[in-house]
């Protein structure tokens, strides 16, 4: 049975746009963008090492952290959920050699084609990978050369592994910023999908993995078929190239379709995933929007003491503190509990109730840093490596904060709306366990009162 | 004659929006007396010393700015209040605290790396928005979790 533009809640994007399905449907369509935003990118990267050492006038910072960093977590991530992974220029150069091609190339990768370690097929590398990223973050978002540091280290381990291991490996397994941008995709309105998983069930040639003239196989190395959920599609769109059956299909839907969805008990790397980012979207409002100018100066390295003492209390604070407490409310729920689910079990799936609250915080966190320091971007933009330029004639644009007065009430009403839509998520979990509700509330109050005091602390930092 | 079974559900919606204006919009009365207050504040790389300050609504502040190492700036968010301090040489303003909430104060002239984080607090008393926006966020929980006990009850 065929799906219908209107199925199951659901708005079959392309079908209802015939002009955007055949650009999408273009073998260029990816390959174009990625070089589109390839330049801006070098631009930040060669800014960062021969530009001014002063960030707020480097295009290095402004451009990535300020203006590129505001419309991947304000925007993309919220409204298209994992579109960013479809344009990035990161993973562009690899693939591009793996492919011996930018547009088509050839169909047998240039590649030693090594498949990543099964123990590693989680998100550890990346939980691992953004925790030593966040651990110098206020280094990162300050100097340029070191911003730019980061950006050529990330491509130049994107393409060292494009070469060794098969595929989108990077990408799926190891990029720090891939994974949090699939973790909140799965609270984004737009999905890919199969029409009719029975469809990909009966078609023998499997198009999708294998690839054919029209596209490659699956890059993220998924079979359509099974896909359930954002977090593992890279939307790529190679999918829809290959099918020859048009079974495949971007759909709109309600926002957190795909979270409450079972987890399997081994999952516990999403769970500290959404913790994770939960606990840094707390302190990073503390710590650079807050007024403890020694927390900065250590966060800052300014002696390495400090910031050995900061870098223990943050990793205390993600990976013990943060996850001890939430297991202390799913525990306490559990106990009242009728699911019959292990506490390992219930840690994972009521995780996904943090991470709507987990997206609002980051949200209200970026709104607040772009509105503040945005206004730097008409200066960088026509001196974009600090040297004098004036190439639009706004070099000499001052520093204007924009909505000073009610940035926090939008951040209020950010962190609430993220609020209900989690104790929401919780609820559904809880139900999904209990069906009759005998004891869903049991189950789902401590996990609600979690969230809440998150809420709480973040409404103290913001507006208290 | 049959009752609308929609009715609960309207009366229950009808509430909620009344308790959410309610808390949004009732005023909440101050327990002070307003006066005038003399604040020197002293910036360098990259604090502000004092760096929190509480004031109450409908204070007169006389503000003196003073800069021990380079140049700063002082740009206090909510007010659109900005000056430039420069090393040896104090600058003063006054203002009427007429908007309750916390604001912060933030250096508006490029210091040094840490520059964008170089921010201090001002709160002016009684908080309104954090006690709002937090009764809001409890009031929303107990909302949804008896809400839902209610559905499953019914």
């Amino acid at each position: 049975m065929r799906q219908s533009p209107t199925d199951g809640g659901r708005l079959d994007v392309l079908g209802r746009m015939p002009r955007l399905r055949r650009v999408v449907l273009s073998r260029a369509f990816q390959p174009v963008l990625m070089l589109l935003l390839l330049a801006p990118f070098a631009l930040a990267v060669v800014a960062g090492l021969l530009g001014t050492s002063a960030g707020n006038r480097n295009f290095g910072i402004v451009f990535v952290w300020i203006v590129w960093w505001a419309v991947l977590m304000v925007l993309l991530v919220p409204g298209l959920g994992r579109v960013w992974c479809t344009v990035c220029p990161i993973p562009a150069p690899g693939e591009w050699i793996q492919r011996r091609g930018i547009i088509g190339g050839v169909a047998k990768l240039r590649t030693l084609g090594l498949r990543w370690p099964r123990r590693l097929r989680n998100m550890w590398v990346q939980n691992a990978g953004f925790l030593m990223l966040a651990l110098f973050s206020t280094i990162i978002l300050t100097r340029p050369s070191v911003s730019a540091a980061v950006i050529v280290g990330l491509t130049g381990t994107a393409v060292g592994m494009s070469l060794l291991f098969e595929k989108r490996t990077f990408c799926k397994y190891v990029c720090p910023i891939g994974g949090f941008i699939g973790l909140y995709s799965m609270v984004a309105p737009i999905e890919l999908r199969v029409r009719d998983a029975q469809v990909c069930v009966d078609h023998r040639s499997k198009d999708c993995i294998t690839g054919n003239e029209n596209g490659y196989g699956c890059p993220w190395m998924i079979y359509p078929g099974k896909l359930d959920r954002n977090l593992d599609c890279g939307f790529c769109t190679e999918c829809l190239k290959t099918c020859t059956m048009d079974n495949v299909v971007i759909n709109l839907r309600r926002p957190g379709t795909d979270l409450g969805k079972p987890v399997s008990a081994k999952r516990i790397d999403e769970a500290f995933k959404a913790l994770i980012m939960l606990a840094c979207s707390i302190i990073y409002p503390a710590v650079l929007f807050g007024p403890w100018a020694t927390v900065k100066e250590w966060a800052g390295i300014e002696s390495f003491g400090g910031w050995l003492i900061y870098a223990a209390a943050f990793l205390t604070a993600t990976l013990v503190f943060m996850p001890g407490l939430f297991w202390l409310a799913v525990s306490r729920g559990q106990k009242r509990s009728c699911s019959g689910l292990t506490i390992r079990q219930a840690f994972n799936e009521y995780a996904h109730a943090l991470i709507p609250l987990g997206l609002a915080s980051w949200i209200a966190f970026s709104v607040g840093f772009a509105l503040t320091n945005g206004s730097y971007a008409l200066a960088a933009i026509s001196d974009p490596l600090g040297w004098g330029w004036n190439l639009f004639g706004t070099r000499e644009a001052g520093w204007t904060p924009y909505l000073s007065g009610t940035a926090p009430a939008i951040q209020a009403a950010i962190l609430l709306g993220g609020l209900i839509f989690s104790v929401r998520t919780s609820l559904r979990i809880g139900f999904r366990h209990d069906p009759s509700g005998t004891t869903t509330m049991q189950a789902t109050a401590p996990v609600a009162a979690f969230l809440l005091a998150c809420t709480l602390i973040l409404l103290r930092l913001y507006l208290g | 004659m049959t009752e609308n079974p929609k009715r609960p559900v309207v009366a229950r919606r009808a509430t909620l929006l009344l308790v959410v204006l309610a808390i949004l919009l009732v005023p909440i009365p101050a327990l002070h007396t307003t006066g005038s207050r003399d604040i020197v504040i002293d910036a360098s790389q990259y604090e502000y010393s004092p760096s929190r300050l509480n004031i109450n609504r409908g204070d007169t502040v006389n503000v003196t700015l003073a800069a021990s190492d380079v140049v700063h700036g002082f740009y206090l968010d909510g007010y659109e209040i900005d000056a430039r301090i420069e090393p040896g040489i104090s600058q003063q303003f006054t203002f009427t605290a007429d908007r309750s909430g916390k604001f912060r104060y933030r250096c508006s002239v490029a210091c040094g790396p840490l520059h964008p984080f170089m921010i201090g607090e001002l709160v002016v008393g009684p908080n309104e928005p954090v006690l709002r926006a937090s009764v809001l966020a409890v009031v929303a929980v107990a909302a949804i979790l008896l809400g839902a006990r209610k559905r499953r009850s019914a």
